[in-house]
């Protein structure tokens, strides 16, 4: 016998594991905890417009890298007669349509859907430092741009707080001669970025998304980005602050092209875009192609496996039920893991019609019971009997319910049928030897404790759990284990004892 | 209506779940369960023993041995026919009396020879059995009741359940059928469970579906006074049963025949926990001290029984 402490260790080790796969399941593969769960997804459409020559055409688009802010959750290319395909490039991923012969006015789709979701993890960090781009300047600029680069450099000391620097001189409400200088050449975006390199540090302008509900034919917007640390950081131009906007969407970062068409002429890309909502689920659910814990689940089998899957996993919680039930309350049912199989039987024809019809079916089955009894048959060949008479009364109860309007038809099939005649034969010899009081006991519990089954099992939330989260059945298993080794009062003795309150 | 489990726990009530976890799967190894589960073996056991069973009649092992079984009581007026894997009673019939083909069971219904063939057809098969297996029905000498009981039931004999534990009996119970039970002893189908003194065999307290009664709903009988005889070798006789099996918590049924003394009925390895109710006294700390000694020790049977005829005399 394995020790008290080694018992307990086990079952402690079991609810830990269950709960924090549960944990990593819902951090790493995002699936919601609760079913209902909504979140809230922008469905971004890019629409390339150009004039092909009639000759082959090649158009590559630069597509968006992971962002900090946003989770890519699917994307899709719309373009009949174009040849698609992603392209994983040192710089980052482009799309490609590609065709033999084109001409005239063609239009390409490209649709993404992103999930507005924080993640520091997703931050791109560079492996390389990115050198500063050399930067070159007109006479008279280069000594307005040097001593506004030095004033600033005197004031700061990181990258960043250089920025900060340098932005403010700009920016100010009287910016001084050198800057005006230089702002009447270049916007601030570009002047900012022009000076940071020539500091030294590596900075570039980026074209970020605006997102904005129901907005067509939107242009990406320059952002200006400058490289500390480790890390690319999308900074304000205005105020040199760094600045993570929730509503920009980085689509195109540093010196490669937006957009190449070849074989075509007057390209424009647009950008229109949606917000709307969507189930956690089937959010978590588009990106069940990856590896890892992800390959673990059960999202992998054929989708009809998988609804078999969904009833089997409700199992062991009317397991955990009827031990419940049985130890801790002490109910007596007729056959001890009977009422989940009726209770699952119940899960298909839903309760009212399920349990008038197993009432029935038992009923008139003890009666035909109580001939066959007469009959003097070999057990085995008695419970055979049964189960033709109940196939035959099941299908009786079909018909009779189909002429009268109840649709109870199929659905009453999924009842055990060899489960029943067991009950019957059982509940008969029950009510020979103990008489009818023990039936109705026995009755009874075990139609409260499958109704009660029902009601747990038909809970959506339960239901998602058992289903997305098979490790549930880890903590489950953990507490059968200790309720089995519950050596306290059923609470039925309680009653059973009560005469002992007579005595001191 | 309930009493509080914490009361319960200070009367020192044995539940369900204890009994089952502290005290059945510690102490009785499983392979040793077939011994009890089956009367058969119980019985065979016993005579090598040496310890004194109801006398076995005939062995039905197949359907085609029915046939034989009018010959086989033939010379029989009363007998008793059980399932030889039968739990809780189920299964048994017994025949106190015939009248050419027709059979009087003890509780004077008459049943046909015809029905006693379909009982028979129905052990063989397994109806009676734990877990539905097939089964052996055993033909065994009716019992001759001592006068004293013959008066107290309403019908059948009186037995007398005494739990053993590590071979000590720590508590008995007189079990009388009623009119409610069928002539059976069972307590949950209403008979009468009377407590008895471990010391003397003498009544302490008798219930009925575990309300107290003073008498017996049938005979009327009062059953305060009930004194049983031949304790001491009644009580030597269950302790026994403790070598013969190696299980360390049984429930020894016992009956006591005008011929031949106290005789063993039969083995159980799950005994039921009514005898607290019927005992008015919870069996936790008679096994409790039964634990606390000295597990070195093995007193014979009848140092055992010299031990808790001391220990656990009511006053």
């Amino acid at each position: 016998m394995i020790s008290k402490a080694a018992f307990y260790l086990v079952v402690l080790i079991l609810i830990i594991t269950g709960l924090s796969i549960i944990w990593l399941r819902h951090t790493e593969l995002n699936i919601p905890i609760l079913p209902g769960e909504q979140k809230s997804v922008w469905l971004i459409e890019a629409r390339i417009d150009f004039i092909a020559d009639g000759g082959p055409v090649r158009v590559s688009l630069d597509l968006p890298e992971p962002q900090p802010k946003f989770r890519q959750v699917s994307e899709q290319a719309a373009s009949t007669g174009y040849g698609f395909s992603i392209i994983e490039v040192p710089d980052g991923r482009r799309a490609e349509w590609t065709r033999r012969h084109a001409a005239g006015l063609q239009t390409l789709y490209y649709k993404l859907q992103m999930v507005a979701d924080s993640d520091t993890r997703r931050i791109s960090q560079s492996k390389e430092v990115p050198e500063p781009r050399v930067v070159y300047w007109k006479e008279l600029q280069e000594t307005a741009a040097q001593q506004l680069v030095d004033q600033a450099y005197e004031k700061s000391s990181t990258p960043s707080s250089f920025t900060r620097e340098l932005s403010k001189q700009l920016s100010a409400p009287k910016p001084d001669q050198n800057a005006s200088l230089l702002l009447s050449e270049y916007d601030l975006t570009t002047l900012l970025m022009r000076l940071i390199n020539y500091a030294g540090i590596p900075a570039r302008v980026s074209m970020g998304l605006e997102l904005q509900d129901f907005r067509r034919y939107q242009p990406l917007k320059s952002v200006l980005e400058i490289f500390d640390h480790d890390r690319w950081i999308p900074v304000n131009p205005n105020s040199g602050v760094h600045w993570s906007p929730e509503n920009i969407l980085l689509w195109h970062r540093g010196g490669k092209s937006l957009l190449d068409v070849s074989g075509g002429v007057h390209s424009e890309i647009h950008f229109s875009m949606i917000h709307q909502t969507m189930p956690a689920m089937d959010l978590a659910r588009l990106q069940f192609n990856e590896g890892g814990l992800s390959r673990l689940s059960l999202y992998n089998l054929p989708l009809e496996e998988q609804s078999i899957f969904k009833l089997l996993l409700l199992l062991p919680l009317g397991a955990l039920i009827v031990t419940f039930m049985r130890i801790i309350i002490g109910i007596r049912t007729s056959g001890t893991f009977m009422p989940i199989l009726i209770a699952l039987s119940f899960l298909q024809t839903n309760l009212i019609p399920g349990l008038t019809a197993f009432i029935l079916i038992v009923g008139i089955g003890l009666l035909l019971r109580g001939y066959l009894s007469k009959l003097n048959l070999l057990m085995v060949a008695r419970i055979s009997t049964l189960i033709v008479l109940v196939v035959y009364l099941t299908a009786m109860i079909s018909v009779l319910g189909h002429e009268l309007g109840f649709n109870i038809g199929l659905t009453i099939t999924f009842f055990p049928m060899i489960i029943i005649a067991w009950t019957i034969e059982r509940m008969s010899i029950l009510w020979e030897e103990e008489g009818s009081r023990e039936v109705m006991i026995q009755g009874i519990g075990s139609i409260s404790v499958a109704v009660l089954s029902y009601l747990c099992m038909r809970m959506e939330s339960i239901r998602h759990l058992t289903f997305n989260f098979p490790e549930i059945h880890l903590v489950l298993l953990a507490l059968i284990l200790l309720t089995g080794q519950y050596t306290g009062y059923k609470l039925t003795e309680l009653k059973r004892f009560r005469v002992m309150r007579n005595k001191t | 209506m309930w009493i509080s489990p914490f009361r319960l726990r200070r009367q020192g009530i044995l539940g369900m779940n204890r009994r089952n976890v502290a005290y059945i799967s510690r102490y009785n190894s499983r392979s040793s369960f077939p011994l009890v589960d089956n009367k058969l073996n119980t019985k065979l056991l016993a005579e090598k023993f040496n310890l004194s069973t109801p006398r076995l009649r005939g062995i039905i092992r197949y359907q085609y041995e029915i046939t034989n079984f009018m010959y086989q009581v033939e010379k029989l007026s009363g007998f008793a026919i059980k399932p030889a894997k039968g739990a809780g009673g189920k299964g048994i019939l017994v025949i106190k009396s015939r009248n050419g083909d027709v059979f009087i069971k003890s509780s004077d219904k008459p049943i046909g020879c015809h029905d006693i063939k379909r009982h028979l057809s129905n052990i063989l098969a397994g109806l009676y059995s734990l877990g539905g297996s097939q089964d052996i029905a055993i033909i065994e000498d009716l019992i001759q009741p001592v006068e004293m009981f013959e008066k107290l039931s309403y019908a059948g004999v009186p037995d007398i359940r005494i739990i053993v534990f590590k071979g000590y009996p720590v508590m008995a119970m007189l079990r009388l059928s009623t009119q409610a039970s069928d002539g059976k002893a069972n307590l949950h189908k209403g008979a009468v469970g009377v407590g008895l003194d471990i010391a003397t065999g003498r009544c302490l307290h008798a219930v009925q579906y575990t309300n107290r009664i003073t008498h017996h709903p049938d005979t009327n009988i009062v059953l305060d006074t009930i004194s049983v005889p031949d304790w001491q070798n009644l009580l030597l006789l269950a302790a026994r049963s403790f070598e013969l099996t190696g299980l360390g918590y049984i429930g020894a049924d016992l009956v006591i025949d005008k011929n031949s003394g106290p005789l063993l009925l039969e083995l159980n390895a799950r005994p039921g926990l009514t005898i607290q109710v019927a005992n008015g006294i919870g069996l936790l700390p008679r096994l409790k001290k039964i634990e606390q000694l000295d597990p070195d020790l093995t007193p014979c049977a009848t140092d055992r029984v010299d031990f808790a005829m001391k220990a656990f005399a009511a006053i």
